[in-house]
This record gives structure tokens, sequence and C-alpha cells, in this order.
């Protein structure tokens, strides 16, 4: 019997109960669906993943890739599991009937994603990324290279990449030095180094697109002056395009995802394709950042669930000790879920996983809701909601997350930290979530300086009253938490309007100082939120389930919301303890 | 020719199975149930079969309360062509199953009817025999290879010496063992192809099948706890104790 990493029913409760999903079969896009339909499709990713991915998540984190006759060689169950994940149709779940897709909603399609992040994150790593890259190519790709490149993506025959950092410029990417030169034939001549390109070289599929990110000759400078290319690693001829392997890296986790560093151009061949305006590369890239941020934490909230549901099972079946009061010796030891300390960190897991897993979900319910919805100011709405959630969706869940595995790791004791369990893996490939898609210090300034602001504080004005019906909805039936859960967010109004005048009398790096601790607020505030939509919609559900999630709830009230009282005296005295901080005082 | 699948809804392979604390049954509320895997094994027999140009058309059968339309719809997005569901709220034993199928029979007119040897839920393992009796075909069960021919079948049947070939001529009944097949992905395109496939839907009184239970049920335990084991020193040590404590040699 294999255990559930996310269980069908969570997912089931998620989609149907929390998000009500099935109202979406009423427009146009998805009429074909019903709520059967997204069922099977469930059921297909859940059995694709425990059957071809997770099988072989620890042997490709073992055999890291290696370059081998000059080709990356990785385990064979690699190329098996993403054969099967293409000929399921996956690669095009959300894609439109003429590109073989089965038009999903995206929330449905990032459930169903859910299975394979929990199952083998670095094996599904060179699917979500060729989904990634043909999302952009959707939007921004002029018909003849969607013609080449679009369709076979879908297919899951070409796989993509984004190459965009460089060893000088990760995070600052206004920094990048790769060129761009225009030829007469159209195409541009492109040269330069490439750092850190996930999925950039491997034999598992045809082709490889990557889209790079280059300056053309005499661009302005910073991140006006970047543009974007598609860089196939073989010409529509079926000719080398000069894309050359110089290294791999070696990572903590992701192991089986080969992780490149590429030259583009050494012998001055390689072709690149304008994809968007020039010079709005960035804009182009941005344009997909919500949506990939989104996954980043949805990620993060899959491997949650797994450490989680792991570490669940070894609790209950792990003797040791005797409850406080149980003085005989001779009696049978207990499994370590009767200690109450157990229990807490079981909890903590239980509501980091469950909840970021609801608010990466409702996160793709905006999506579908920015692109769906039948009104023009609900469209925009969800637009401005997914805006300021999106930098508190991946830097939280991916905080919470990777505290989750190491409280999964801590439950095991001694085995946890051993090779011989899998939680020591869930929590070194997690890891990887805060850094990537912009750090997590990085959402924390977005979430501030751009999107708690913006448009004289729509976005949070928005997200803000979406709270305050959800407390409203809970004032009959959960008193306590709608009290709770409004004292919070008047807190917020406070603090930001604080921090507003702070930013008028002291300029813009004090406002800045302390954006973490404003990321922290707001992501426990957002959680509790969330929590309270869970447990109004488990309220149907009398059994284990439903008040396994009162109890989630209970815990998010009594242990987490609070710590936001603190956090809103340090923001709103307007703390400059780091910004003070020298150098040299280190 | 037409071949027709028995496909049941059972609790998933996944799930533990629990005991109702009144001890009438086993718990199946808020449980994943899929289809029985023996049946996904018949199912994917028969989508060969028409993958190979040898059978024409593909209808799944399955009975019980309305959600076994959703097993029917897995049959259909793995390639059966249309679906029959027998809806009844009543308990079914084998033997009402069979007679249920037996009347399908007469009026689909299949040159072969696959079922899996056995549902894991109940594990009766008498419904394709029953079925082969009432019709007075032929039966192959436990089929791990069949060699299907214009007028008769070569199975290889797995028993417990070793493997048995027998030809029988058609139509016939096959039931299926786990190494016949590995079955299928319903992929995300069959499954939006699947919802446009028709199901008709019946009822045991309508097909004239009286399938009130002949066996009563008297009470569902849990299976006894697996005791601790032990570890010896020698393998004397352990023939002895398999001599004299287990009993088995």
């Amino acid at each position: 019997m294999t255990l559930e990493l996310v269980p069908a029913r969570e997912l089931a409760f998620q989609l149907y109960d929390v998000l009500g999903v099935e109202a979406l079969c009423q427009r146009p896009p998805f009429a074909e669906h019903s709520r059967a339909t997204f069922d099977a499709a469930l059921e297909t990713a859940q059995r694709l993943a425990d059957d071809l991915f997770r099988p072989h998540n620890r042997k490709a984190d073992l055999e890291e890739p290696r370059i081998e006759n000059g080709k990356v060689r990785l385990v064979p169950e690699v190329k098996a599991a993403l054969a099967a994940f293409a000929e399921a149709g996956f690669f095009a779940a959300h894609r439109h009937e003429s590109l073989g897709g089965m038009q999903l909603p995206w929330t449905v399609a990032q459930a169903c994603a859910t299975h394979f992040h929990a199952a083998n994150v670095a094996t599904f790593s060179y699917a979500f990324l060729t989904i990634a890259a043909a999302n952009l190519l959707e939007v921004f790709a002029a018909d003849d290279l969607k013609r080449l490149y679009l369709k076979p993506m879908a297919e899951g025959r070409f796989f993509g990449t984004m190459a965009l950092s460089e060893p000088q410029a990760g995070s600052s990417l206004a920094d990048i030095r790769t060129r761009a030169t225009p030829t007469p034939e159209g195409f541009f001549r492109i040269e330069g180094g490439k750092m850190w390109i996930s999925a950039g070289e491997h034999e598992l599929s045809e082709n490889i697109v990557h889209l790079v990110l280059a300056r053309i000759q005499g661009a302005p400078a910073g991140i006006k002056g970047i543009s974007l290319f598609l860089v196939p690693r073989f010409r529509p001829d079926g000719a080398f395009n000069d894309v050359r392997l110089a290294g791999l890296n070696h990572k903590m986790g992701w192991r089986g995802t080969v992780n490149t560093v590429l030259k583009l151009g050494e012998s001055g061949d390689c072709r690149g394709w304008l994809v968007g305006p020039a010079n709005q590369g960035l804009a182009c890239m941005f344009h997909m950042m919500n949506e990939a941020r989104i996954v980043i934490g949805l990620s993060a909230a899959a491997m949650a669930m797994a450490g989680y549901r792991l570490s669940l099972d070894y609790a209950k079946n792990r003797p040791q000790g005797r409850a406080p009061d149980a003085k005989d010796p001779a009696q049978p030891q207990m499994p370590i879920i009767g200690h109450t300390d157990v229990k807490r960190m079981l909890l903590a897991q239980k509501a980091a996983a469950e909840g970021a897993l609801a608010l990466g979900l409702y996160c793709a319910r905006l999506v579908d809701e920015q692109k769906t919805a039948e009104d023009e100011s609900e469209r925009r709405d969800a637009g401005l909601l997914l805006d300021i959630l999106t930098p508190i969706m991946k830097a939280w869940s991916s905080e919470l997350g990777l505290k989750a595995n190491d409280q999964a790791i801590q439950i095991h004791g001694g085995y946890g930290y051993t090779r011989d369990y899998p939680v020591e893996q869930l929590y070194r490939d997690n890891r990887l979530n805060p850094i990537h898609e912009g750090t997590n210090g990085i959402q924390s300034i977005d979430l501030l300086g751009r999107k708690a602001v913006m448009a004289d504080g729509a976005a949070l004005k928005l997200l803000l009253a979406e709270f305050r019906a959800t407390a409203k909805a809970a004032h009959a039936d959960l008193p306590d938490y709608a009290l709770a859960l409004g004292e919070a967010i008047d807190r917020i109004e406070t603090v930001t309007l604080r921090l507003l005048a702070g930013r008028e009398a002291h300029g813009g790096p004090l406002f800045l100082a302390n954006a973490w601790a404003y990321l922290e607020m707001l992501g426990h505030t957002t959680m509790a939120w969330i929590w309270l939509t869970q447990a109004l919609a488990a309220r149907p559900y009398a059994d284990e389930f439903g008040k396994g999630k009162l109890q989630a709830c209970r815990y998010v009230f009594a242990w987490e919301l609070p710590k936001t009282k603190a956090l809103a005296d340090l923001l709103a005295s307007l703390d400059s303890t780091t910004l003070d901080m020298h150098e040299a005082w280190f | 020719m037409k071949v027709l699948v028995a496909v049941k809804r059972v609790v998933d392979y996944n799930v533990k199975i629990r005991v109702k604390s009144d001890n009438t049954g086993v718990e199946t509320a808020n449980v994943k149930m899929s289809m029985n895997p023996f049946d996904e094994i018949g199912v994917e027999e028969a989508v060969r079969l028409k993958e190979a140009g040898k059978a024409t058309e593909i209808v799944a059968v399955s009975m019980g309360p309305q959600a076994c339309q959703e097993t029917i719809r897995t049959a259909l997005a793995m390639g059966a062509d249309r679906g029959i569901l027998v809806l009844t709220d009543a308990e079914l034993q084998p033997l009402a199953v069979a007679k249920i199928l037996k009347v399908l029979c007469d009026k689909e007119q299949p040159g072969l009817v696959i079922l899996g040897k056995q549902a894991i839920d109940d594990d009766c393992n008498q419904t394709g025999q029953m079925l082969a009796a009432l019709l007075d075909w032929p039966q192959a069960t436990f089929a791990s290879k069949l060699e299907l021919g214009v007028s008769d079948a070569r199975v290889t049947r797995e028993i417990d010496g070793g493997l048995e070939t027998i030809t029988v001529t058609l139509p016939a009944v096959l039931t299926t063992d786990l190494r016949l097949n590995e079955p299928r992905y319903a992929s995300l395109p069959n499954i939006m192809k699947a919802k446009k496939k028709p199901i008709d839907t019946v009822d045991p009184a309508s097909l004239g099948v009286d399938v009130a239970p002949r066996l009563s049920t008297l009470k569902v335990n849990e299976p006894a706890k697996r005791q601790a084991g032990v570890k010896v020193a020698t393998v004397a040590d352990l023939v002895a104790k398999l001599k004299t404590e287990a009993k088995v040699i």
C-alpha cells in the first residue's frame, strides 16, 4: 500500500468545497468539463506520479547527472517518466484543444501538478519548465515561431528552459552581458554565457528551446535594454545551434535536475529569434512571473505536504516512551504521536502544508478568473489580488514549507537525519524554493515597495476587503476567529499608513528596511484568513477530516496569528537597527 | 467481434480498509473508490484487441449505485466504446452479477466476455465461472496470455503448478490474472473523448433478474493483529522453531 503524499480527498476539498471550481464549467473555455473530468485528470496524475515519478526520486538524487562522452547522463527512469507524462497529455493539460490540450482550468492543472511536485520535483521540473516556457511563447512569440516550437512543446517532444542568469547577474538581471547582433536574415547572432540553467542540456527530448535574455547591440543600459530570444539547441533544419555545455553545477537538492553552465555562440554561429518587442524582454518575463512564482509556492506546499504525511505515518508507528503520568516501565511504549510535542509539530506541518496548498490553489483560481471572468472589473480585481498575493504565496509558502520539512525530520529523530528515510531529501529539495524565482528577500521588497502601495494601495485594499468578507462570514459560527482576523487586518492598515508616513519623512531605505517583517505579518494574516475559509468550508463534514480542519484552524489562530502583534510593533516603530548596522561592525 | 468487459467499483487498492464499528461490513463512506485492478487489466486487454483489429466494439458494464458511472467513464477513457450501467442500490453477490451479465450477453451477443479473476473487495473469484455456466460457454480463467483466433482463443492460464495453455471455442468467458498486461493510464485527451461516449442505464428488474442476496453476512472482523517476529541465531534454530512452534514442517 502506498502512502498518499497529497491525499485525493484534500485536493477534492480544496477544489470543490473551498474554491467551488465546478462553477468554472459554466464558462465557455471550460464548458466541456465537469467534476467527472476534473476527477479523472487528478486520478491519472496521482497514479502517474506514484507509479513512475516517486520510485526513482531517491535514485536520481544519489546518481547526480554527469557528463559522459560529452553528453549529459541521467538515470533512465527520468526519460521514461516524462515520456509517460507526455503520453498522458499533461504537457498540454491547460492548453487549447487546437494544441492537443484538454483546456483544463489552471486551478485543476495546478492541483494535478502537486502530485508530481510531491513525488519527485527534480524529474517534474523538466516538465514544468517546459510548460512555463511554452506559456511565454504562446503570449509573445510570432506565429512562425509558435508553429515551429509551441506544438512540439505542448506534445512534450521539445523541452524548454529559462536562460536568464549569468555568473555576474543572478538576481540583478539588469547586469546581463549576453549580446545579440541583428542579421539581414531576420535572426540575431547570440554570444555570451549563461549560468544556473536547469535542464539546459540533456537527451530527454528531441530539442531544447532556451528562452534567453540578451542585449541587442546599442540597446540602452539597464533593464530597458534587455530583449528575449528563442534559442534552440537544434535549428529547424536540424543543424547544431552552437549552444555548448560548459559545465554542470552540483547542488544540495533538486539533484536529478541537471543544472548547467552554457556557452552561446562560442563558434560565432548561435542563432536567436526575438520573442516579443525589442528591449521588452524583462517585461515579457514578468508577464509570466505571477504564474511561475505561484508554481514555486505550490511546489513548496506539496513538499511540505509530503513531509507532513510521511512524518505523520512515522509518528503513528514508532513506539517510543510512555505518557508523562505512566510510571510503570513494564507497560508497552506508546507511538510517539501520543506525545503532545510531537502533535504540536504535526499540527504546525498540517497548518503550513494545507494552508499553503489552499492559498496556492486560490491564487491559481485567480489566474483563471483573470482570464475567463465575464465581467471586466472582476478580471481586473483578480489581477490586482494576484499581484499582491504572488510575493506572499512565493515567499511565505516556501518559508513555511521548509520549516515544515524541518519538523518532519525532527519527528523522525536520528532516523530523519539519515538517508534511509525520505524526509532529509525533501528538506534539501525544498531548500531551493526560498531562493529561486526571486529570493524571498526580493519578494518582501516587491510586496512592500511595489504591490502594497501600487495604484494608491488598490491591491492591498482589495485583499483586506476579501479578508474582512471572510471574517464577516465567520462571525456567526466562529466569532473568536472572526474578531482576531479583524484585529489583524486593522493592524495591517495602521502599520501600512505608518510606514508610508515614514517614507515621506525619512525616505525609501528606512521604509523598506523592515520589508521582511512586513511580509511575515501579511503572511501570518493571509494564512489565518485562508484557514478560516477552510474552517467555513469544512462545516458540512462532521468526520475526522472536518474536525482536523477546525483544529488546524484553531492552531493557526492560537499559535501563529498573534505573532503579528509583535511584528506590527516593530514595523510601526520604524525601527532602523538593520539599516544602521555598519559593515565594519560585523 | 464485440467484446464485453465487466468493471467493478471497489475501494481503492491504496486505501487502508476499516471495518465498520458495528461489524456489518467495511467502511466505504468518504473512501476513495476506483476500478477493480483485475478489471482494468480486462479493459486493457480488450483495447489491445481492438487496436490489433481483432475486436470491433468494446462494451463496458458496471453494476451498483450511480457512482459506478465514474468507473465506466474510466473504462471509456481507456478505450472502451460504450457503457451499460445496471443501476441498483441492492447488495450484489456474484450469482446476481452473473445472472445480469447473462441477460446482457444474450442481448449484446459478444464474441468474448472479459472479467477480472476476482474483485479486490470481496475476493470471491466466482462471477466469471458462474457466468460461463449460465451461458453454457467455455471459460478460460486466470489468463496471463491471450491469442485470439477467428473461432477460438488460445489462453495461457496461471495455475498452482505453473502455466497451462488451453484452447476455447468462441464465444467464451475469460478472467484476467495480473500478468496478462499492464493497463494504460487514462490520458487527458481520452478523458475528454470519453465524455461523448454513450452510457445506457438499466435496472435489474427491467432485465428480469432477481438480485436478492442468497448469502447473508453474519459478521465482518479485522484480521488478527500480526505478532512481532523473533530473531533466530542459527538456521538450526529456525528449523527447530518451524517444526515445534509453527508446526509447518
